[in-house]
């Protein structure tokens, strides 16, 4: 498994707010708002628990990945515009979610070439943060646990890692959990084989993959995998639950919530 | 170049020619590594390339080299005359030290092959220098010492000053201005011959020598 | 959002229907996982410094931009330095003129016997299969290529061809054709059996061929590197040399070979430098004693022009060639590479495949990737691989047009066979998705449907058939987050 890190470049460590925000926006995502609510309103909470304001508009609904990614840039550009539209103040906007963070973080400008918008876009783009490495950070949290006893392992993904730059964040946290052994993954940097449409478009291959997955997780003996992303937890998760695996598979912000603030 | 050569050539050319330009970048900065002991770094990096270094001296390497054959059974040593290396070991052969029947790489590889391909131990070449990054030898084959001296034989010796190693590959290639002026043929040898194709399992010698060993000449000794 | 099946029934199957194949395949997915797993190692071990590595690749990527900007430019330097050493340079349009130049060299040297160096470039003319056509025999050298040769198969990999077999699959395979060999499990033994055999090849071959990994315009010089002394042996040892190169392999100077070469080989396979470097400025000179006393050049464009067009697509002409975009690439590693069914497998094949051969015939592969960024984070020159198959994804469904402005007009798309991949159902369930999302009202009233009715959707269902097969269907939650967050109290917009 490689250890090599990209340069901060192109990563979200970049750009960060010289002081502690007491407004935050909180982007849900599309998946979390149908599949997961409950692991977005965690996030919320968690950010209202670290003392900061949580604004979270109506009118968002998708960051434009699932279009853009299948090739559909043009329908991708008019969701990501309308996002845009939905967060007006120039504050951050924090994402329960590395994948559609990358997304808007490191495709917007791109995706708004040529386009009136794409001053906009990129000044938008330089407002996202991913929850995690947010509350580590920027918010500098510190977290008391007040759960039983409890081994978990970290899937990180991909966009998470190699777009955002968010690798230690999550683990850093868990961390301060007194009562939580955190067990790594020797093949966490290793995709789940979710990829959106790829999952059904090469559901062979897909499958090969998320079914080393769990394996590789299995191999740990934890007996919860958390992540921060919902596409992968889907995933994995959704296997795991096809064979009868008895691996929990849950999104960080509910599992914080739950060990620091009783959810 | 035929017609058809020709006519592809223009529209090739024509074809990128018409194409949208595009800015090309600075270069980036970069800084190859210096090594305060460059000797140390390629004895570790050139030995890790599975070569065998001894430390020899410039008078006595011939009957240095003698014993290392000696114990290997090297029966033919093939040596380029007319270099300052190839000359020191006939003259040593000549003067009574006990090395190998010399073989001449004297004549046209149209003539020696077969002696080239089938019938000589290990062949003997001087050297342009080396890399300390790398573990790597620089050889600029010349008319007296030809290009498959140092590739044909089981077995290559290559003589070594010390005071010939370079950091790097940049920085010998930029000091020296090789930009100047080319060779028909300029190798960088690291070790010898080598494959991992069967289960990436090592194996040496597989086309070229099967031994590298590297005849090292002290400063000052 | 499986594109229609029929329409591409003759391009035979397609990369979803090739990859069963080798998944089910449990030798082969030991043999590609260990291989990976050990390649991925190594490679990490050689940088072990990230800002080094960072600012290594930035120059290497860098030389390789700057070469292309200027590559028209280039391509007549190097031609007139390496006309001036006394190489003869040829040029081809396509891999069927590289062909016949290649046969037409030979033929008029006489030649009936060629050893080859490893060329991915003569894989994708398939020379050896033309020669052979034309009565001359072409002998690959390369241990890796060899063994497949002997084995009538092709490179699953383009550093290690055959890298899909272990060694009791080669191991009988030797015993079988190679006269006289004794059935042996030795590394060694088998080794020392292709050196016996290919040393009486090359020493009676009558030309060698070799491909080019950096060709130099300032000093007309071809770099070639190799482990095995094979690639030397093809270029100095018969009377006759060709190589065959892709027209982006040209760098500007000299100084442009120390940062490639100190990203290549450890990209590849984890060695700071390969065993050898071969630098080839010119034929046999008057007194010299060996080397080839005619050495020829040949140029192949094949698509590559094309390529050049678009300057983000361009960014695909700036790869060395290391593979490790395969290595790392967890698709690549389940199915090796004979599913991609293409000359260059993997990541850069996913992106290199469909503009050389077209989006109809290779429209499909873009698709076979996660978008995971593993390629991107270890590619040596920084080609953003997964843009680039993003970009391939839109012109595959909506082709961008030659600009007007472009000369010759010879294409209607900018990438060959633009839209073959089009479908009127997927593009409606798009523009439907960017109806409701675009819409916060409509959108709101359709999650609200979703988590009354979305779990009525039967697990049979088109598209939840192919996911339900290994995973437990998703569940619409009773309440969305907008629910959610408007009764914890949430605020809508930041007071004022």
């Amino acid at each position: 498994m490689t250890t090599t890190n990209l340069a901060a470049t192109n990563t979200a460590a970049a750009a960060r707010p010289a002081a502690r925000p007491d407004t935050v926006y909180f982007f849900g995502t599309c998946l979390v708002d149908m599949l997961y609510p409950e692991a977005g309103l965690a996030g919320m909470d968690l950010l209202r628990h670290a003392g900061v304001h949580v604004v979270f508009p109506e009118g968002q609904s998708c960051c434009g990945q699932p279009a853009r990614n299948s090739g559909y840039v043009e329908e991708a550009r008019e969701v990501a515009r309308a996002q845009l539209d939905a967060f007006p103040s120039d504050i951050p906007i924090v994402v329960p979610s590395g994948s559609c963070a990358g997304m808007m973080k490191t495709h917007y400008a791109h995706l708004f070439e040529g386009d009136p918008d794409q001053p906009r876009a990129i000044a938008f783009a330089a407002r996202i943060h991913e929850l995690t490495a947010f509350f580590v950070n920027v918010l500098g949290v510190k977290l008391a646990d007040k759960g039983a006893p409890v081994t978990v392992t970290w899937h990180p993904s991909c966009h998470s890692l190699r777009e955002m730059g968010v690798s230690e964040e999550p683990k850093a946290l868990l961390r301060q959990l007194a009562n939580v052994t955190l067990v790594e993954n020797k093949r966490e940097r290793e995709c789940c084989g979710f990829g959106g449409t790829f999952a059904v478009r090469q559901a062979a291959v897909s499958t090969a993959m998320v079914s080393d997955k769990l394996a590789s997780v299995r191999e740990t003996g934890a007996g919860t995998l958390l992540s921060g992303d919902c596409g992968c937890l889907m995933n994995i998760g959704g296997h795991a639950e096809k064979a009868g695996d008895g691996i929990r598979c849950r999104h960080i912000a509910e599992f914080l919530m739950e060990r620091c603030h009783g959810g | 170049m035929s017609a058809a050569s020709n006519t592809a050539r223009a529209n090739i050319l024509g074809r990128l020619k018409a194409a949208p330009g595009r800015p090309g970048p600075d270069l980036a900065p970069w800084t190859p590594p210096t090594y305060t002991d460059k000797l140390v770094r390629f004895r570790q990096m050139a030995e890790a390339n599975h070569a065998e270094i001894h430390d020899v001296t410039a008078e006595t390497w011939p009957a240095r080299l003698a014993t290392i054959l000696n114990n290997r059974g090297v029966g033919r040593l093939m040596v380029a005359p007319g270099t300052p290396r190839g000359d020191a070991l006939l003259r040593a052969a000549a003067q009574g030290v006990p090395l190998p029947t010399l073989v001449p790489y004297d004549q046209p590889v149209e003539v020696l092959k077969d002696a080239l391909v089938h019938r000589v131990d290990a062949g003997l070449t001087g050297t342009r220098g080396a890399i300390a990054e790398t573990g790597t030898l620089i050889l600029w084959p010349t008319a007296e010492e030809p290009r498959l001296l140092s590739l044909l034989p089981p077995l290559h010796i290559a003589v070594l000053e010390e005071d010939t190693l370079h950091d790097t590959l940049a920085a010998v290639v930029r000091d020296q201005g090789w930009a100047a002026g080319m060779p028909t043929n300029a190798l960088l040898i690291s070790g010898p011959s080598k494959t991992s194709d069967i289960e990436q399992t090592l194996a040496y010698g597989v086309h070229g020598p099967k031994e590298l060993i590297i005849l090292l000449i002290r400063k000052g000794e | 959002m499986a594109a229609d099946g029929g329409m591409h029934a003759e391009h035979g199957p397609r990369f979803a229907e090739r990859a069963p194949d080798a998944l089910n395949n449990p030798q082969l997915r030991r043999n590609f996982r260990r291989a990976m797993d050990g390649l991925m190692a190594k490679r990490a071990a050689q940088f072990p410094d990230p800002a080094y590595w960072a600012e290594l690749r930035e120059r290497g990527a860098a030389v390789k931009a700057r070469a292309l900007a200027k590559l028209p430019d280039l391509l007549e330097r190097l031609e007139s330095r390496l006309t001036a050493n006394g190489v003869q340079v040829h040029w081809a349009e396509t891999t069927e003129e590289a062909n016949a130049i290649v046969l037409g060299i030979l033929q008029q040297a006489g030649a009936r016997t060629v050893i080859k160096g490893k060329s991915m470039v003569s894989e994708e003319m398939h020379l050896n299969a033309h020669l052979e056509r034309h009565g001359i025999e072409a002998v690959e050298s390369d241990l890796g290529e060899y063994i497949i040769q002997l084995a009538g198969e092709t490179p699953s990999h383009i550093v290690m061809p055959c890298i899909h077999k272990n060694k009791d699959e080669i191991s009988d395979l030797f015993a079988e054709k190679i006269p006289g060999l004794e059935r042996t499990g030795d590394v060694d033994e088998l080794t020392a059996a292709a050196r016996r055999v290919l040393r009486e090849r090359f020493a009676n071959a009558d030309a060698g061929i070799s491909g080019v990994n950096f060709a130099v315009a300032e000093t007309g010089t071809l770099v070639l590197i190799e482990n095995e002394g094979n690639g030397r042996l093809s270029t100095t040892l018969p009377p006759l040399h060709i190589a065959v190169t892709g027209i982006e392999k040209v760098v500007e100077y000299l100084d442009d070979i120390p940062p490639l070469l100190a990203l290549l080989p450890r990209s590849a396979t984890g060695q700071p430098i390969t065993t050898y470097v071969n630098m080839i400025s010119g034929p046999r000179k008057a007194g010299e004693k060996d080397g080839p006393t005619a050495v020829h050049l040949v140029l192949l464009d094949a698509g590559r022009s094309r390529v050049y067009q678009d300057v983000e697509l361009a960014d695909t002409l700036r790869c060395i060639r290391c593979a490790a975009c395969m290595n790392h690439c967890p698709v690549y590693t389940r199915v090796g590479g004979h599913t991609y069914n293409a000359i260059y497998p993997g990541p850069i094949g996913k992106i290199l495949t469909p503009q050389l051969q077209g989006l109809d015939a290779a429209g499909d592969q873009p698709h076979a990737s996660t978008l995971c960024n593993a390629c991107a984070e270890v590619c040596p020159v920084k080609i953003p691989i997964p843009d680039l198959l993003v970009r391939l994804r839109r012109e595959a469904v909506r082709p961008t047009e030659t600009p007007a402005t472009h000369l010759p007009p010879l294409y209607s798309t900018v990438v060959k066979d633009g839209g073959a991949e089009r479908s009127w159902t997927e593009s409606l369930v798009w523009a439907g998705w960017r109806l409701v999302y675009t819409r916060p009202l409509l959108y709101r009233m359709v999650t609200r449907a979703l988590a009354w009715g979305g779990n009525w959707v039967p697990a049979d269902a088109p598209l939840m058939r192919d996911w339900t097969k290994a995973r437990a269907k998703p569940r619409f939650k009773p309440r969305t987050l907008h629910d959610l967050a408007r009764e914890r109290g949430y605020l809508n917009e930041v007071p004022k």
